[in-house]
Order: C-alpha cells, then structure tokens, then sequence
C-alpha cells in the first residue's frame, strides 16, 4: 500500500511538471525557439502572485485572475520587443538571448526579493485529503492540481485543433512565408503563442508557490523537469508531455522513497535512460 | 472604380542580396484582365511575383495597386488590400487538413463571393478529400486547394505562380479550363508560367521576360511565334 | 597558387604575443600576489572561454554544462590528492584523461539531442554529476571538503614557492590549451571545423564527417576543461558540490566573456576575458546587480554585434592577431607564370 501512495503522489506531481512542459511544448512547436529562461519565468510567476496576495490580500488562487494576465502580457512584450528578433536560421542568438534573460530574472528577483525562501498559504485547502480506499489517501490540492494540467493541456489540443488562432498558429510553424501570404504578421502570432505559453506558465508558478517554497534561484530545476517531461513523453505530443511528467514524478517519487537524497538523480536517471533507448521519447509526434 | 489600371509598376529593380534578379521591370494590369508573364528558368518571374505580393521589396521603382503605392508593402498587409498570391511549388501547409487550408485562406475575412462552398463548387475533389491532411493530395489536387486557398481571400488580383509545374498536361488543361469561372466576378489574374501554349490560350496581354528585363509585352493575340520565341530566348 | 596563413596585422600579432609571453612569464619577479592571482584567474577564464568558444562557436555545440568538466576535475584532484596521496600537480595532468573519458558516454547520450536541447541536456548531465558528488561522503558530502595542510605543503617547501608554481602553472596550462586550438584551427581539421561553423549542411555535402568531428571536439575540450578544473580547486584550496558545479561561476561568465569578445574567434576569448575583468574590477561589490548587468549587456551584443567586439575589429578593419586566416596567394614561377 505504501508504494501505491508513493506512485498516486508521483502522478500527482507529475501533472504540475507537466504543466511546466506544456509551455516549452507549445514554444518549440510553434517557433522551434527553446526558451532557457522558461524556469525562471514560472518563479516569476510564483512572485508576481506574492505580490497580489501581499498587495490585495487575495488567497492565491484568486490571484491567478491577475497572474495570467499580466504574464500573458509580459510574454506578448517580450516576444515582440525582444525574441522575434532572435529567430532565424542561427541557433546562438535564441539560446544566449535567454540564456542572459535567465540570468537577468533571477538576480533581478533576487535584488527585489532576496534569497529568503517564501510559500504561499492557501488555507485548509492544503492540508484537506480524501481517503480513497483503505490506507490510500490523497491530497485536495494536488488532485486539484492535477485536474488543472489535464484540463490546461486538454484545453490546449482543443484550441490547437479545433479553433481559428490554433489553425493560425500551426499554419505559421509549418511554414512563415506562406502564412504572411495568408494575411498573417507573423511578428504577432510568435506573440500570442508566447502570451499563451505564459498563461500556462503563470498557472504552473502559482501551483508551484502554493505547494512548496520557493526562491529566486530554482528556475534552472523547473526548466530541467519541464524539459525532461518533454523529452521523455516525445516531441509534438501535447498528451505525450503529460504522460513524460507522470513517469518524471513517478520517478521522483519512487527514488525519494528509496532515499529522500536520490529524488533528483532518479528522475534524471529515468531520463537518461529513455534518451539512451528511445531518443524521440515515448509518445513523438514529430522527429526532433 | 478606380482611375489607371488595378496594378501599375514602374521601372522596378529588385536583388537577392549582390545578385540583381530584376533590371528596370514596367508592367500594368487593368481591371478584369489576364496577363500572363513568361520567360526562361531565371529570368526573375517569381521574383516580380514575390515584389507584387510584398514578400520581398524593389529597391527601386515603384508598385501602385489601385493607385496606392505598395512598393514596401509586408505581404500580409498586401493581402489585405486585395493581392493573393498560389505560390510557387503549391506550398500547402503540411500539418492542416484541406479543409483547414481553406479556412487559413480566408482567416483575413475579405468580404466577396469566394467562400467555403463556392470552393468546394469550382473542385468538387477538394470537398471530397476536405479532412485529409494536405500531403495526401495528388499534385493537381494540390494546386488546386492551393488556388481555392488563394480564392478564399476575396482578391482583387490573384498572382498564380506556375501553377502548371510538375504537373501533367491532362491536369494542367483541367485547371486552366476553370479559369473563366474565377475571372467572371471581374478578378484580375496574373500568370507565370513556363508552359507558353497555355498561358497565351488564358491570357488577354503577354509579358515576356528575359534574364530580368521585359524583353516583349503586348496584346495576346498580336504576338506571332516568332516574336516571343525570339524574346524568350534573347536571340 | 600556394595557401598563406599570414596577413599584415598577424605578423605584427605575433610579435607582441611574443612580447606579453616574456612579461607574462616573468611576472612572478615584478609582480605582488595580489596580481599574480588575478593575473592567475584571468588565465584560467581564458583557458575555459577558448575551450567553449572552441565548442560552441566552431563545432556548432552549444553547452550550458561545462560545469560538469570543471568540477569533475576538481573532484579528480581532491581524490588523487587526498585519497590516494599523489602530487597534487601531477593530478591535474591526470584529471584531463579522466575527463576525457567521462565525456566519451556523456556524449554517446547528449548527441542523440539537438540545438538548443543538446544546450539543455548538458546542463542536465551537470546536475548529475552534482548530485552524485553530494552522495560521495568520502570527499564532504554535500558540505564538501578542505585539501589537507599536508597535500599543500606537498607542493612546494615555502609558501612564496608555492605562489609562483602555481601562476606557472596557470600560465603553462592557458598557453598549452590555447596552443592546441590553434594547431588545431590551422590544420586540416581545422579547415573542417571552420566550414561547420559557415555551413554545417554545406560542409557535411562535401564529405566531412561532421559527427566524428563533433564528438572528438567535445571529448577534447572535456580533457581540457577537466584540466583548469583541477587547478582552480586546487588554487582554492577547498571544493562542494555546489561550488565545483555552479553554472554562474562557469558557465554564465564564460559565455558572457566569449559572446562579448566574440564567438567562433580564437582572440575573442582573450578580448572578452580582458573586458570582463575590468568590468569587474570597476563594478565589484555589487553583487547581483553586476550579474544582471552582464545578462543585459550579453543580449545587447548578441542582438546587435553578434559577432563580439573582436569580430566588429575583424570587419572594420580586418585585423588577426594569430595568423589563421587562409587566403590563396597567386606566386608566379622562374617563368613569370603563376
């Protein structure tokens, strides 16, 4: 039974991993632009909703109605005003113009903040759990949580799939020029893919600020989960991405088990391991 | 209506980074008409369309579109005004069924006679294939929902760049056999094409270019054999 | 039609190269420690940005997870030293071929990711290494350790003696690796790896097999990473896992350096490392800021002189400093014909 619990919390991890993926998923899908500062843009995110609970004492639930939005805008801004001019045939520009964003957030949020760890309270809702049959038990919050993934990533393929702005945005990844030729300024779809990776990314940091603490310097480890969940689940697959943080935290899980010092190496032994056996991971859509 | 003909260019030079692809090119299309460009491999067709559509810029000269300067128009603001462009190679997105290909096509909402049906009317194959992916196509099914494609922006003048290439000529008949039904509603249609016989058959005035100047323009009918080959080739 | 290397301004290059070696050399007889340390730090930064500029600017691979190599050779000294009682020089002689051999597996993996991927699973090898040295309780654990009073006496009878081999062998290390890039740069596989750089789909066409290339770039530059790695922690005197794999310390400023001074040039890293360190000196003390300023500072080069301020030198006004280029020279012969 208590391996049951430690896999069911696994899972239930794994969907805020996934979470963090969905948003790089959706990045390199669209523009093949991976975004280095990704990690550190969910931090960002956890502090925006300090500052809304701060400011206007809402729990931090609420705060995700001004999060969203104020990320989804600083992802417009920064596509617009600074990426777009990264993308092209080089691969340098785009990684080291984030890689110096990386840097920038965190030793921003560090001369703003300080290194002290901070958490955020949601209230009873934290420590309420079910009991789902006998000695299993599991939390309100991470099932939550994981009910959000899945919907944030099932309402994704919808709108990749079913609406105008996803047609738009597939149209503009498979091939810019035409679609320019379709009425599109591209310079602006980049940007709405961006706001909208945001979004998602604002949802995963209030997750992450409400679950565990939190500091300037723990981007860099949200970038490696999310971009390991991507990996594993394979290139393309939105569901793919959420399958890979399943097994990422599963994985977590069951080496922190073990010994609560192997929880990291496990999950990146996992990672190793499927790159060494299936490289295009387990779920690819598309060849990297 | 407005005065002078839909599309005016004037002694345009285009490059390719050194390389001058297009030397003091005029042309002008009036409302209604089909004109059809050809020339050798290289002789800066595509690159004339690429100009007129706004994906790439003269350096020199001037585009008047309904009498409102595009020289330095971006192709998707160009689309807005009324020039729609098949591209050179079909150039369907690969990832979007047919259907969607359409939609893309009219993503712009330019108020006119083309829509969904009416598509599906003028290739009746397209209806047939609408939720297959558009790789799944066969060449001629191809350009064609890549001209539906074009259509479904409502333009005022279509740029069809060789629609005829790797095609066979059974299918490039079929194709140009449905030109009247676009050009009735009054829809200018430029033409670049390699297949001369074809072109001369559809077109109202001929442009012949030759390694990036206009080496003969005139009315379709005018222009005997000799004279075009003689264009053609820089003889 | 023979190749020449030379130009004008490489002549002249090579002779105040000549010239900073002998000043460098002697610095030890004109120099307080003070400088020699700082002189020693800057020699390393150059050695770790020439091996990356190596990397990343002429083998296309692009890695945030040197840091890996760097600790590893510190931890190879520490344990050499320490565990098994071996010179704490030698050891760093020894920590290049055990990088090397490390970096073989790594990449057998790594190469299986692309672009900016491939960035990301360097960095995720980095993290590995990190936490499987935290679980090595023998050499600190995750608090780390202190290289024993005796490893240090070991060195060298006084502590003068020990300040001056240690600058000397900075210097030896920084000459050495920067003699191999160029020897490398101007031979053969040279040629190929500056065609990977131009054209990596064009050069692949001409038969070049980009792969092998790319992989013994990469275990080349691991030998020589692993190196300065093992002389930094034992210049330190104390390693942890944290410190021994800190992507600030390693990583961001060697690309800072390199990107500023100019990627996919041999004098870029040497440009940038001067800049970075009169930056330093100028703006110490303020901690974060400084790094903040670095990252905007790096965009802004990136975005509007891609290629660094070296590279703006080499356009204006076509300058080397080594003799690398190759231009064709047309020579006529006894009979007037060339």
């Amino acid at each position: 039974m208590q391996w049951l619990n430690v896999i069911l919390q696994g899972v239930l991890i794994g969907g805020l991993y996934a979470m963090f993926a969905a948003g790089l998923s959706l990045i390199f899908g669209v523009m093949r632009l991976v975004n280095i500062a990704h990690g550190d843009l969910i931090v960002l995110a956890a502090y925006v909703s300090l500052v809304a609970t701060q400011t206007f004492g809402m729990d931090p639930l609420t705060s995700l109605l001004l999060v969203v939005p104020v990320m989804a805008l600083i992802g417009y801004g920064l596509q617009r005003g600074l990426l777009n001019r990264t993308l092209g045939d080089d691969l340098l520009p785009p990684l080291l113009v984030t890689f110096g964003l990386s840097i920038i957030i965190q030793n921003g949020l560090l001369e703003l903040f300080t290194a002290d760890s901070r958490k955020l309270q949601a209230g009873a809702i934290e420590i309420q759990t079910f009991q789902l049959v006998e000695n299993l038990w599991i939390g309100a919050l991470p099932l939550i949580q994981f009910a959000v993934a899945v919907a944030v990533i099932g309402g994704l393929q919808l709108l990749f799939y079913r609406t105008a702005l996803g047609r738009a945005l597939r149209a503009t990844s498979d091939d810019q020029a035409v679609a320019q030729l379709m009425g599109l300024d591209t310079r602006h779809v980049f940007a709405v893919a961006m706001a909208l990776s945001l979004a998602v990314i604002a949802i995963a940091g209030v997750f992450l600020a409400v679950r565990a603490n939190f500091d300037p310097a723990i981007g860099p480890a949200r970038l490696i989960f999310a971009f390991e969940a991507v990996i594993i689940g394979g290139l393309g697959s939105m569901w793919g991405t959420l399958a890979g943080g399943i097994i990422l935290g599963v994985s977590q899980a069951i080496g922190a088990q073990i010994d609560p010092g192997w929880q990291l190496l496990a999950g990146h032994i996992v990672f190793l391991a499927i790159l060494a056996v299936r490289p295009q991971g387990l779920f690819p859509k598309v060849s990297g | 209506m407005p005065d002078g003909p839909l599309l005016k260019i004037t002694a345009v030079d285009a490059f390719y980074g050194d390389f001058q692809a297009l030397f003091g090119v005029s042309l002008s299309v009036d409302a209604g008409q089909v004109v059809a460009v050809i020339g050798a491999n290289g002789a800066g067709k595509s690159t004339l369309l690429k100009c007129i559509a706004g994906l790439m810029h003269p350096s020199r000269g001037e585009i008047l579109f309904e009498n409102t300067a595009t020289t330095n128009t971006p192709a998707f603001e160009a689309l807005k005004l009324g020039i729609a462009l098949v591209p050179e190679g079909r150039r369907l997105f690969q990832s979007l069924t047919v259907e969607e290909n359409l939609l893309i096509g009219g993503q712009s909402r330019r108020p006119g006679p083309w829509t969904l049906a009416r598509v599906y009317e003028l290739f009746p194959v397209l209806a047939e294939r609408r939720n297959l992916p558009a790789p799944a196509l066969s060449g001629g099914q191809q350009q064609m929902a890549a001209i539906g494609r074009a259509l479904m922006s409502n333009p005022r003048l279509l740029l069809c760049d060789e629609i005829s290439l790797g095609l066979a000529p059974i299918v490039v008949r079929d194709i140009y056999a449905r030109l009247p039904q676009i050009t009735a509603e009054g829809l200018s249609l430029v033409i670049v094409e390699q297949d001369i016989v074809q072109a001369l058959r559809a077109a109202t005035n001929v442009y012949c270019l030759q390694e990036g100047r206009v080496a003969l323009h005139g009315a379709a009918r005018d222009l005997s054999r000799e004279k075009i080959s003689a264009a053609y080739f820089g003889v | 039609m023979i190749v020449e290397h030379a130009t004008r301004s490489s002549r002249i290059g090579v002779v105040l190269i000549a010239i900073a070696l002998v000043v460098l050399v002697s610095a030890p007889y004109w120099g307080d420690r003070q400088t020699l340390r700082l002189l020693a730090e800057m020699f390393t930064f150059i050695a770790l940005a020439s091996l990356w500029n190596l990397l990343a600017g002429y083998a296309g691979l692009v890695s945030v997870g040197q840091q890996a190599f760097v600790g590893l050779g510190g931890y190879v000294l520490f344990a050499l030293a320490m565990l098994l009682d071996v010179n704490p020089i030698l050891a760093i002689f020894v920590a290049g071929p055990v990088g090397a051999l490390v970096a073989v597996p790594v990449a057998l993996l790594i190469f299986r990711l692309r672009g900016a991927y491939f960035a990301i699973g360097t960095w995720v090898v980095a993290e590995v290494f990190r936490l499987l040295a935290s679980q090595v309780s023998v050499l600190g654990g995750g608090s780390g350790i202190s290289l024993p009073a005796s490893v240090v006496l070991a060195m060298a009878p006084s502590r003068q003696m020990r300040e001056f081999e240690m600058y000397w062998l900075a210097l030896l290390l920084t000459v050495a690796i920067l003699a191999t890039i160029f020897v490398l740069l101007r031979s053969r596989h040279g040629l190929a790896l500056t065609a990977i750089r131009d054209n990596e789909l064009a050069a692949q066409s001409t038969g070049i097999g980009v792969w092998s290339i790319k992989f013994a770039v990469y275990v080349l530059t691991a030998f020589g990473t692993a190196m300065v790695g093992a002389f930094i922690f034992l210049q330190k005197l104390r390693i942890s896992p944290d410190t021994a794999f800190s992507v600030n310390d390693w990583t961001a400023f060697v690309i800072f350096i390199t990107v500023i001074g100019g990627i996919g040039r041999i004098e870029g890293p040497i440009i940038g490392t001067i800049i970075f360190f009169a930056l330093r000196q100028s703006f110490a003390g303020l901690g974060s800021l400084y790094l903040l300023m670095m990252g905007a500072v790096a965009i802004v080069v990136m975005l509007w002189a891609p290629k660094g301020l070296w590279g703006m030198i080499v356009e204006r006004l076509g300058w080397q400093i080594l003799p690398l280029q190759r231009h064709l020279v047309l020579r006529k012969d006894a009979r007037g014909k060339s």
